[in-house]
Parts: C-alpha cells; structure tokens; sequence
C-alpha cells in the first residue's frame, strides 16, 4: 500500500506544466506563422510595385490604359472584369447552390443524398486548368450560339439592354462569369449542406407541426439558424471566383477593355498577370506585381465587407 | 530470406559506387545550362540530345521566356541565355555579353473566313496593319478586296486575335508593322505585349489558334511551325519587294540571307520587312547571349561548339520541326564574330 508521494505529484504537475506551455507556443508560433506569411506577400507585392503604384498619384487605380510599350500602366480594366466575372459567378451559384443544398437535406430520398454529394464533392477536386479546356472548347462555342438570341431578347430591354448587346464571340465576361460559377458552386454548396444538417430536427418538426411548408421552414427555420456559414461559405467562394487564374485566362478574352457589354471580351487581374510574368521586364513586371497587391486590397475588402454584413445580422436579431 | 535481400542490397550499393566512380571517371563530359525563349526551346532540345550522343556533352535547356533568360544571363546563374529581342549596344556592354542569332521561324496571319481557302487570301503589311488597328474593320474592305481580285470576301465584320501572354512571335509581329505603317508605329510600337486597339488575346499559339478555329471571319497571326502541324489555314503576304511569296523555307531563309547583317553591330538586326524579292516579310529569329569572357572558359567553349555542331549537323533536325536553319553566309559572319568577340 503505497500512496503516491507528494513529490512525485509535484513532479508531475511541473512537468505538465511545462507541456502545456511548450504546446501554447507552439499553436502561437502556427497561427504567427499564418499572419506572417501573409503580411510578407503583402509587404513584398507592395514593395515589387512601388515604382507602378506611387508613380503619379492614383494615376495606376484610375486609368484603363494598360501599354507595356508606353510603360504606361493603369489597373482599371483588371479590376473591373475580376469584380464583374466574380458578381455574375455569385449571382448564378448561390441560388443554384442553396437549391441543390435545399434538395439535399430536406427534400431527396436518403438513397440519393449520398451519391449527390460526392458528386459535387467531385466538382470542386476538377482542376482550374480542366474548366478552362472545357470553357474554351465546349462553352464557348455553346455561348457563340446562343448569344445572339440573347442580344434579340434580353438586349433589347432597357436599362440593363446595353449589358447584353455585342458581337457572339462566345468569349468575354458573361462566359468567364458562367464558367466561374460552376466551378465555386460546389464550394458553396458543400458548406451549406454541411450546415443545414446542423439544424436540430426537432425545430424544424415543430415547425411543421404547426404546420409549415418545406419552403417557410426553410425560410424561416433552417436559414436564421445557419445565417453567418451560409454567408461564410458563399464568400468562401467569392474568394475563389476573384482569384481564379486559369479557367478565367481561356475564356474571358484576355482584352484590356472597359465595355458596358457583358458580351464583350475583357481581363481580369490575375489572368493579367499569368499572360504577362513570363516575359515582362522592368516596370511591366513593377506593373503586375502591383495588380497583385491590388488582389490583395480587393480580397481584403471583399472580406471586410462578409464580416461587416455578419455582424450587422447579427445585431437585427437581437444577439 | 533476409540475408538474401540485405546481400542484395549489399550489391546493389557496390553497383551503385561503381556506378557513381564510372561516372565520374567519364566527368570530362561538360553540362552547360540554357535558359529562355520558349522559339527555340524544340530544336535546342532536340539539338542538345543529338549533341550529348555524339560528345557526351549535355545542354540543359530552360524555357522559361525571353525576360528570363536574359535576367539569368545577367545575374550569371546560366551559361548562356536565349532571347526573341536582341540585346542593345548599351545592355551588351554593361554586363559584357555577347549574342548571334541561332535559328529562324517565320510568323504568318493566320485566318478563318468561310469561302476563302487557305492560302487564297493575300494580304500586304499596310493592310495587315490596318486589320489589327481595326481601321479596315470588313472582310470586304477596298483594301482587301483590291488585293485578291476573283475571292469572293464577305461582308462580315473581322475579329482580331492576338496574343494574350508576352511573346517573341508578337515582337516581330509589331515590329513589321511598325516598319510597313507609320499610324501603327505612332499608335501602338513594338514589344513582346504591346496596347492592342482591337480584338481579343489567347494564350500561346494555341491559344490564338483555338479563338480562329472557333471564332468565324477571324484573323491572328501564329509561328509557321504551329500554323502547319495544325492545319491552319494561313494568308500570303506582299513583301517589301511587292512580290507575292508563300511562308516556306526558301522564303525565310531568303529574308535571312537579304538582310543586311554585315552592317548590324552585335546582329541587333529584326528581319522582318527584308528587302528580297523572294523573301518572307515576317521572318524571325532569336539570339543566343553569352558571356564574352566566360566564368567558366571550358563551358564557355563547349556553348560555341555546341552551336557550331548545330550549323552545320543541326540542319535536318531544325527542318523536321519546320523551323529553317541559318543560310551559310549568315554562319560564316557569326563565326568570325566569335573569334573577334568572344575569348575562347
């Protein structure tokens, strides 16, 4: 019979002590190294395009000329068809996304959730490059087709007409835009699955049991209690649509043009710069790492905004 | 069982030293390392294969682009660098670098115009010029029309494609236009990636050609090589001799031999408009860079015997992959320019 000796106990806590404050360190060290790694790419994007950024004021965020010959650079066109290729691609996942994750969780046959899933699981394991190939040779001759139907009837609308007016290339923003969208869908999708099947059933059976419809539980139910993911997960994909490289570069026409027409060709910034690194010099190369830093601040603000939204929510509720 | 597989392994080490002392027993083989334009990178790969049977000697070669085969150059961290753009008296002098040109290709418009068969549609460089600036903006333009009388053109609007990526090809391609069109030389110049005023931009030769297949009554322009192994129907130019000449080997290499290197110091020399009758206004070539003073004078020697074996055994190899080799008095100068230029 032998009780434990009070200095071993001492010992031990010591020693668990010390453990403890090894393995802190440790998850500091990872979470600094994150915030690290991020900072540098910042700081070193900034300082790669100093000479682009600072030279003429905002003359870099304000003009739409991009001439390599000139050295005259302006960051207007990339900007505007990352944001434009990256709306149109939100615009069309999300609804589809939350339908499929709808279907899914409240609606399809146990036999068939499993097969669905992985399916769109799938999805989003497609290389970029893959999309791209199958935008260039499949999608874009489809929207060539199709696109003057679309200049005859939405074209013709007001307002919103001139968005649809130009000549059926098949490439240009609303193709990237389309291509975009089913390549973020599966991340949105997911995301929303997963957190519908968090929603206890037992709201969801009261609520029909005072007898609710599918959609008015869903509305009223499963989407309040999934709100902030739901909003993670569509901005989860946001982050993917603004910097999609590839698929993008086949598709989107890879013209520096500011145009009305979604029809029309245009650029994005990081396809910019995957066409030109390769063989920039000197203050073309000051000019693409300057666009990098500028996805950078779009990013950023991007995520700003998800968090602002988020927050606004969650005072209307009352939280 | 397990003695037999550790003897095994056993024997396996011992090969593997003799191996490795063989190896460095047959050392005096010298490994040169390349890097740059992507032109060339076919035939220099080819070439070096050849080159290692025959010498023992290997070239690893890099395609990695232009800029950065003359930034490796420069920062000294390969033995010879490749470049679509000749390098000015001024960079040359700097960094103490050499350059001669290697091998030639030739850039055509290639075009997609429903009732016009390949190689029917004839085309000058003011025309041309005025296509890319989308100043002649219909296939049934004057200026196109007047130039194929008996083609039936439509009247359809012309889709401009050009290069997305920074290219050589888009180089010589500005380049010519700019000699052929003062409008374009005051409007857009010359550069690997230049402000296009017109069209849309695919990425490579693939790219551009992908967009004309699928895009009707487009136009671009892509290297020859590409434009033959993938069937793309190609136009024929009016050179600056106003003669009418088809892209082949004799037609480039006839703009190698016309123009006029003797008097282009450092072969700083674009061949594109070249005076020839016969030959083919948008021909191109890329420079080999070299140390003049190598740091390393044996690799330094193996890089100029390398390209000496690939002038004169190199020829059939550069043809099969539809590039045109250097027509002999164009050799004959660069090797005199190495023995005044470079310290072997």
């Amino acid at each position: 019979m032998s009780s434990i000796p009070a200095t071993d106990v001492d010992q031990r806590s010591r020693r668990d002590a010390r453990h403890d404050a090894w393995f802190r360190t440790l998850l500091k060290c990872c979470a600094l190294l994150v915030l690290a790694t991020l900072l540098g790419a910042a700081l070193s994007t900034l300082w790669g395009g100093r000479e682009v950024l600072f030279k003429g004021g905002f003359h870099f965020l304000t003009s739409d000329t991009w001439n390599p010959v000139t050295d005259d650079y302006g960051a207007l066109a990339p900007i505007y068809g990352t944001l434009v290729t990256s709306l149109i691609a939100l615009v069309l996942a999300v609804p589809v996304s939350f339908g499929i994750a709808l279907f899914l969780t409240e609606i399809a046959p146990n036999w068939l959730r499993g097969p669905v899933a992985t399916a769109i699981e799938l999805l989003a394991s497609i290389p970029s490059i893959i999309y791209g190939m199958w935008g260039l040779f499949v999608f874009v001759p489809f929207m060539a087709n199709i696109e003057p139907a679309l200049s005859d009837t939405l074209g013709k609308l007001p307002l919103v007409g001139k968005l649809f007016q130009g000549p059926p290339l098949g490439l240009g923003l609303l193709t990237a835009g389309i291509v975009l969208a089913v390549m973020i869908l599966p991340f949105i999708c997911s995301v929303m699955r997963e957190v519908f099947q968090t929603v206890p059933v037992r709201l969801k059976e009261s609520s029909y049991a005072l007898g609710s419809t599918t959609w008015e539980v869903v509305w009223d139910i499963v989407l309040p209690y999934t709100r902030s993911a739901v909003i993670g997960g569509i901005f989860l994909g946001l982050g993917r649509a603004l910097g999609e490289t590839m698929a993008v570069t086949f598709v989107l026409g890879n013209a520096y043009d500011l145009s009305g027409s979604l029809l029309m060709p245009g650029t994005s910034i990081s396809s910019s710069i995957a066409n030109e690194f390769n063989e920039a010099v000197g203050t073309h190369r000051s000019a693409l790492v300057a666009l990098g830093f500028l996805l950078f601040v779009v990013t950023f603000i991007v995520l700003l905004i998800a968090r602002l939204m988020l927050r606004r929510l969650s005072r209307k509720e009352g939280n | 069982m397990f003695t037999s597989s550790r003897s095994m392994f056993r024997l396996g080490a011992i090969a593997f030293a003799a191996a490795c002392a063989l190896g460095s027993l047959s050392a005096q083989a010298t490994d040169i390392t390349g890097a740059g334009s992507s032109f060339v990178y076919p035939v220099i790969s080819k070439w070096s294969a050849a080159y290692a049977e025959k010498t023992g000697n290997r070239v690893n070669y890099q395609s990695i682009g232009s800029g950065g085969g003359i930034a490796q150059i420069k920062a000294g961290t390969v033995d010879f660098g490749a470049s679509d753009m000749p390098l000015d008296e001024a960079t040359l002098g700097q960094f103490g670098l050499a350059q001669f040109p290697d091998v030639i290709g030739g850039i055509v418009p290639a075009f997609n115009v429903t009732g016009v068969a390949p190689g029917k549609l004839v085309l000058d460089g003011k025309t041309l010029a005025g296509i890319f600036l989308g100043t002649v903006a219909k296939w049934n333009d004057p200026a196109i029309a007047a130039l194929n009388p008996g083609v039936k053109l439509p009247d359809a609007k012309i889709t401009v494609v050009h290069r997305s990526d920074g290219s050589g090809t888009t180089f010589n391609f500005s380049d010519y236009l700019s000699k052929v069109d003062a409008t374009w030389k005051a409007k857009v110049g010359e550069g690997t990636a230049v402000n296009w005023p017109t069209g849309i931009g695919g990425k490579g030769n693939e790219g551009v050609s992908a967009y004309i297949r699928q895009i009707p009554n487009s136009i671009g322009y892509v290297e020859y090589a590409y434009a033959l192994k993938n069937n793309i129907g190609y136009a024929v130019m009016k050179n600056a001799a106003g003669k009418v000449v088809q892209p082949n080997t004799a037609s480039f290499q006839a703009a190698a031999a016309t123009a006029d290197w003797a008097s282009a110091k450092n072969f700083n020399l674009l061949m594109t408009n070249a005076p020839g009758a016969g030959a083919w206004p948008i021909t191109a070539t890329s420079w080999v860079i070299v140390y003049k003073q190598p740091k390393n004078a044996a690799n330094g020697k193996v890089i100029l015997d390398f390209f000496k074996w690939s002038y004169e055994n190199g020829q059939d190899a550069a043809r099969s992959l539809d590039y045109v080799p250097l027509p002999t008095n164009l050799v004959g100068q660069i090797e005199n320019y190495w023995k005044t230029e470079i310290k072997q």
